[in-house]
């Protein structure tokens, strides 16, 4: 059953047209992959689904539910949270208060304890680090902090957009590894990618976006195999 | 002794325009724009004084009380019917539009009270002496009611989830969006606050000097708002030091018989030379850049 259902999403930027019209739907229990270069249409899909963008056309559904007009801060109780690009934590929060903010449409307590002790288990690092100011961290912790805080709400659906952006690639593996983990432990995940060959790796299916239009779908090793994936984005 | 009096009532004067630049700042930090009817707030919450303590002849108290409730509620009511429509326009159309805010609450003032003073005279308060040392009971009072209401406010962005999530509202708004926060309610919430703050800026005012006109607020919301940039504006602590580096400095020119005409020049300079030296204000941040 699609948890996540895009129809004809449009999306224009004042006259210029960002998405044409894209159609893609998640799975439940899957990890799909939308990868794509510099300036496919990505992250806008991203913002727009979430409606953090406005769209123009277009209908939108997660967990049956028509969520194509709700004001984004409405979704995340709906179960669907997304780790935005760039990472975007509170700098000037600290890990335990960013934290905090991942949960802020939980009111009860005692769950809030048992998932930050799940996060600091899975994250360990961030647990030494509980009272640091976040803008103090590394890039790698940064990204497992900003993971950790769309954990918090508990999602049916996690949305990344670009989680190995700007690490080194020791914490790429490190990233993909607990994405993985994340999945068996039951969460779906959409994962958006310029890291093509990591994404396909882990994703049981992919879109390719290219100036905002969807031009492949298949399985992630069908695409992996597919010539035009591997000359563009794969590198031969 | 003399010199302690000066810096008593350059603390309190000082409280009241850190209470005032509070108001300016919380609502830049978090709704991205300068409210330049802010100064008005505070001379609508002197007229409610006037109404109900004077004309209705309530406790000063329970007057105070019905100003803060008067100018929440008018600061919420400024938001969403005037910027809120506007939220995602050019900033310029917002700035003019609060500045026009501004003139439509002076002009009906105006209409509704004229335009000459009321006094607003709700305590005799008279003077504390400790030896030879006398200081007006409404310095201390002044400072005394700010340090606790700035305390609190601190303690209330520190410590509550709501407080958190004002500033993760000021810092990103989008990823505070993502987490679940409504940011229009946050944005409410700080106009709330900055107004019902105003309402205790007039408060402090009329005590010091009963005279309530449609521009009360006018000349202590620039300096305000002054002390706010000096301050680093956004940044709450900036905003407190800010008002009250303006009120001991304001006190101190204040003293010296041939300077005391330029204190008014000499509180602005100290804006253009703070902005040479420290662009983003004395506690202001710097632009992070972004990744």
């Amino acid at each position: 059953m699609a948890l996540l259902e895009v129809k004809d999403l449009e999306v224009y930027y004042g006259v210029i047209c960002a998405l044409k019209g894209i159609s893609f739907q998640v799975n439940e229990g899957e990890i799909v992959a939308l990868i794509g270069a510099n300036g496919a249409g990505k992250t806008t899909m991203m913002q727009s689904v979430v409606g953090i963008i406005p769209k123009k056309s277009g209908v939108v559904t997660f967990d049956g539910t028509d969520i194509t007009k709700t004001p984004c801060h409405k979704i995340v109780k709906l179960g669907m949270t997304q780790v935005p690009e760039g990472r975007r934590i509170f700098q000037e929060l600290t890990v335990y208060e960013n934290l905090m903010m991942g949960a802020f449409t939980k009111n009860d307590q005692k769950q809030f304890k048992d998932d930050l002790d799940k996060m600091f288990d899975l994250f360990p690092r961030l647990k030494e680090r509980r009272n640091q100011i976040a803008g103090t961290l590394s890039g790698g912790e940064q990204q497992m902090l900003a993971m950790s805080r769309a954990l918090m709400s508990n999602p049916k659906l996690l949305m990344l957009d670009e989680p190995s952006m700007g690490l080194a690639p020791i914490l790429v593996d490190q990233i993909f590894d607990i994405i993985k983990e994340l999945h068996k432990a039951g969460t779906t995940i959409l994962l958006v990618e310029q890291n093509a060959n990591k994404a396909l790796q882990i994703a049981d299916r992919a879109y390719v976006l290219e100036t905002g239009s969807i031009m492949l779908s298949g399985t992630g090793a069908e695409l992996a195999q597919s010539d035009a994936v591997r000359k563009a984005y794969l590198g031969g | 002794m003399n010199f302690l009096e000066t810096l008593l009532n350059g603390l309190s004067s000082g409280s009241t325009y850190a209470m005032i630049a509070l108001g300016y700042t919380m609502v830049y930090g978090i709704a991205k724009m300068l409210n330049f009817a802010h100064g008005d707030v505070i001379m609508v919450g002197g007229y409610t004084l006037y109404v109900t303590a004077v004309t209705m002849g309530w406790n000063p108290l329970l007057a105070l009380l019905m100003a803060i409730i008067c100018c929440a509620v008018l600061g919420v009511t400024i938001e969403k019917l005037a910027y809120k429509p506007l939220r995602g326009a050019s900033p310029l159309a917002v700035l003019i539009t609060a500045i026009g805010m501004s003139y439509l609450l002076q002009s009906v003032a105006q209409i509704i009270f004229g335009s000459a003073d009321r006094m607003v005279r709700l305590f005799e308060l008279g003077k504390i002496s400790i030896g030879s040392f006398q200081i007006s009971a409404y310095t201390v009072v002044t400072l005394v009611c700010s340090a606790v209401i700035m305390t609190a406010l601190t303690l209330f962005v520190k410590y509550t989830r709501i407080g958190r999530a004002m500033i993760a509202v000021s810092e990103d708004r989008d990823a505070a969006q993502l987490m679940g926060i409504n940011v229009n309610f946050i944005i409410t919430i700080t106009f709330a606050i900055g107004s019902a703050l105003a309402a205790f800026a007039g408060f402090f005012m009329v005590l010091k000097s009963p005279p309530v006109n449609s521009t009360l607020g006018a000349m202590p919301g620039i300096k305000a708002f002054t002390a706010a940039v000096i301050g680093g504006i956004g940044s709450i602590p900036g905003a407190m030091l800010g008002g009250i580096l303006m009120g001991i400095v304001e006190s101190v020119a204040q003293t010296n018989a041939v300077i005391a005409p330029f204190t008014v020049a000499i509180e602005f300079s100290i804006l253009i030379v703070i902005l040479l030296v420290r662009p983003s204000g004395i506690l202001g941040k710097k632009r992070r850049e972004k990744v």
